[in-house]
């Protein structure tokens, strides 16, 4: 595991607040910004998301970044420049997530070579399930990144046994079916999966999609999940359109900071 | 086997391989099974009016030089090639014990012949399409809301069927329990492209024996049009081995220098829509609109079998222009009296090209893939503006 990334979950008293924004939304200087005010309320790990033309996973809060993103300019060329930015401003482990075509047409090794040149720990790929999982993670591993995979309510449990034999970093566990996006509840199913996995991995776990509200991470956190990553909760407040820049990275440090308390470790 | 070479797989969210195996298991088990092949004879023959003809075009052979007959898929019930295999994943949904079919569409007839599968089998259906196709293909809209669909407008990205089928994913992403995807094209992730080419496959082994009957041997030639490509893979598979050249015609748009949708002409390899397959992207991977003036055309992917046979050189691609899909259009309706799809019209034009350099003797054949009803108002109106 990288080291930064190992190092993160083994100093923790509760679960790790991973913050996403996505690269570029809506320009590449203020994705430096907001990684400043994450990173100063206490984001545990930054996760950049490299926006696709076609994202099959994401809600439109998610979608909506990435087009803002996109039509400012945002390409993969910047978003390692935008990693190599904020790696110079932080020791906290930085994720890239994005899709599938992204990597292939840079090249997949040319892209985790360039993903650890730049200072990223860890690389997620939302449309690549186990079947398709071996370049990836024979690139990430040469490169030295951490290959992330994902576990999901339909995974049977002999699935999981070899995701979890293949995964690296991490855990990413679906906490909700469908795309990613806020969710008013949590699902009782997501917890049930999360204390599965638990028992069959030393991998930390990480729940994802739907993580709205510090009551959301307070029960996780309950249920021993070892991180949260949020989502669009984050990302909506950006772009809203006649509230100042500074305005919207203050609501995002707020958010953080309620979510790191809840956790347990504010 | 999820690959034609390197191309295809399962590029999905893992939430969605669930679905996959169920739907990968239905296509090795209940598919082959005596109960469905007599279930989808009776709907194929009994309610979609199969066989259909092949016609020998008196006229076009006459004009053209060569014999020139059409696979005629417009006289299939719902009007297109779409309905076999709408039909055929409607009984596997059925066979499935699920109740919900969603389904994309771009020029709206294989949301329509998705719909008139769903009634008949009392499933029930929801449509995406995109916003900027529900306006080019109103009588679409009109036809499936009559046969009960819903159909659900998408206003996301370019707004045709690239988007419609992002849609229809993220809606099946979060209801694959109890929803099965009726994907229109050869496209998708497996077991999607081997799925609909079977099911597609009756227009090729029809015109076989069909043109045994009638000429007592092969064609030389064979074009289909291709946007995913389900309409040529059904003409072409059982033809692969056989000495018969094969053409796809791609929509050229406005050339090839312009805006266009002819992937395999115009485009490289990536991953869209679950498949590794030939995109139109830019150097990032970020996939472009696609332009044609057909709506069916109109995706800047490709079905990855097309792929395969493309590198292979097994089957040769084309690009065929907007003007020249228009011209064709008009050729064949007042030559033959049959009005094609807009989509078909393409095959037409590049028929057309190929017959310049045959023999009297020899066969071309057209898979005339719809009737262009959906078409007539679009067409009318450029007739109006002039060139
Ligand atoms: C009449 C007709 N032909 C062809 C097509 C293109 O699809 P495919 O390439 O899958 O046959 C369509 C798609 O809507 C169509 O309606």
């Amino acid at each position: 595991m990288s080291s930064r990334l190992s190092g993160a979950f083994r100093t923790r008293g509760g679960p790790l607040i991973v913050t996403c924004i996505v690269a570029g939304d809506p320009s590449f200087e203020e994705s430096i910004r907001i990684s400043r005010e994450l990173i100063a309320a206490g984001a545990d790990i930054i996760e950049i998301v490299m926006p696709f033309s076609d994202p099959v996973a994401d809600g439109p809060i998610i979608q909506q970044a990435g087009s803002r993103a996109l039509a400012a300019g945002m390409n993969t060329d910047l978003l390692f420049d935008l990693v190599r930015e904020v790696r110079r401003e932080t020791a906290i482990p930085l994720l890239i997530m994005t899709y599938a075509n992204i990597v292939v047409r840079r090249g997949i090794p040319r892209f985790y070579r360039d993903a650890a040149d730049a200072g990223a720990d860890g690389v997620v790929v939302a449309d690549v399930p186990l079947e398709e999982a071996d370049p990836f993670c024979t690139a990430a591993r040469m490169a030295g990144i951490d290959p992330i995979l994902f576990v999901s309510q339909t995974t049977s449990p002999e699935r999981m046994e070899r995701i979890l034999a293949k995964a690296g970093g991490f855990v990413y566990l679906v906490a909700a079916l469908g795309v990613t996006g806020m969710r008013d509840d949590l699902s009782p199913q997501a917890i049930d999966l999360l204390r599965r996995v638990k028992q069959k991995t030393t991998l930390p776990v990480v729940p994802g999609f739907g993580i709205s509200t510090p009551e959301h991470v307070r029960q996780y956190a309950d249920a021993g999940a070892d991180g949260v990553i949020v989502g669009s909760a984050l990302i909506r407040m950006i772009g809203d359109r006649g509230t100042p820049m500074a305005e919207q990275g203050q609501g995002m440090g707020d958010l953080v900071r309620a979510m790191k308390r809840s956790a347990g470790r504010g | 086997m999820s690959r034609f070479g390197e191309y295809g797989g399962q590029f999905v969210p893992e939430s969605l391989m669930y679905a996959l195996d169920e739907l990968d298991a239905a296509y090795r088990t209940i598919v082959p099974s005596e109960e469905f092949r007599e279930e989808m004879g009776y709907y194929l023959s009994e309610y979609a009016g199969r066989p259909t003809p092949l016609t020998f075009c008196r006229n076009m052979s006459a004009d053209l030089g060569c014999k020139v007959y059409l696979k005629r898929e417009d006289l299939l019930h719902s009007g297109a090639h779409k309905l076999n295999n709408a039909l055929g994943q409607a009984l596997l949904t059925q066979f499935m014990g699920k109740r919900r079919i969603i389904a994309e569409t771009g020029a709206g007839q294989h949301g329509v012949a998705s719909a008139i599968a769903g009634a008949a089998l009392g499933l029930s259906v929801e449509v995406y399409m995109g916003e900027e196709d529900m306006q080019r293909q109103a009588l679409n809209v009109a036809r499936m809301e009559m046969l009960g669909a819903t159909v659900i407008p998408v206003h996301s990205g370019s707004r045709t069927l690239k988007d419609a089928i992002n849609e229809a994913l993220r809606d099946w992403v979060a209801n694959v329990q109890d929803t099965h995807y009726l994907i229109g094209s050869v496209v998708g992730p497996h077991p999607f492209p081997s799925l609909v080419r079977d099911f597609q496959t009756v227009i090729g082994q029809e015109i076989r024996e069909q043109v045994m009957a009638k000429e007592g041997r092969l064609p030389d030639v064979m074009v289909a049009c291709v946007g995913g490509g389900s309409n040529a893979i059904g003409m072409f598979s059982p033809f692969l081995d056989d000495p018969v050249e094969l053409f796809g015609a791609e929509a050229g748009g406005e050339g090839l220098a312009g805006r266009h949708g002819a992937t395999l002409c115009g485009g490289t390899p990536g991953v869209l829509h679950g498949s590794y397959t030939y995109l139109i992207q830019d150097a990032f991977g970020q996939v472009l609109e696609s332009h044609s003036i057909s709506a069916g055309l109109d995706y800047p992917g490709v079905g990855p079998e097309h792929s395969f046979l493309c590198d292979e050189k097994r089957v040769t691609y084309q690009a065929v222009t907007d003007t020249e899909a228009v011209d064709s259009f008009l050729y064949l309706s007042r030559t033959e009296g049959i009005i094609p799809a807009l989509e078909s019209a393409h095959a037409v034009a590049l028929a057309r090209r190929i017959a310049r350099d045959r023999e009297k003797e020899d066969i071309l054949i057209i898979n005339l893939s719809g009737r262009g009803d959906k078409d007539v108002a679009q067409v009318a109106a450029l007739i109006k503006e002039g060139p």
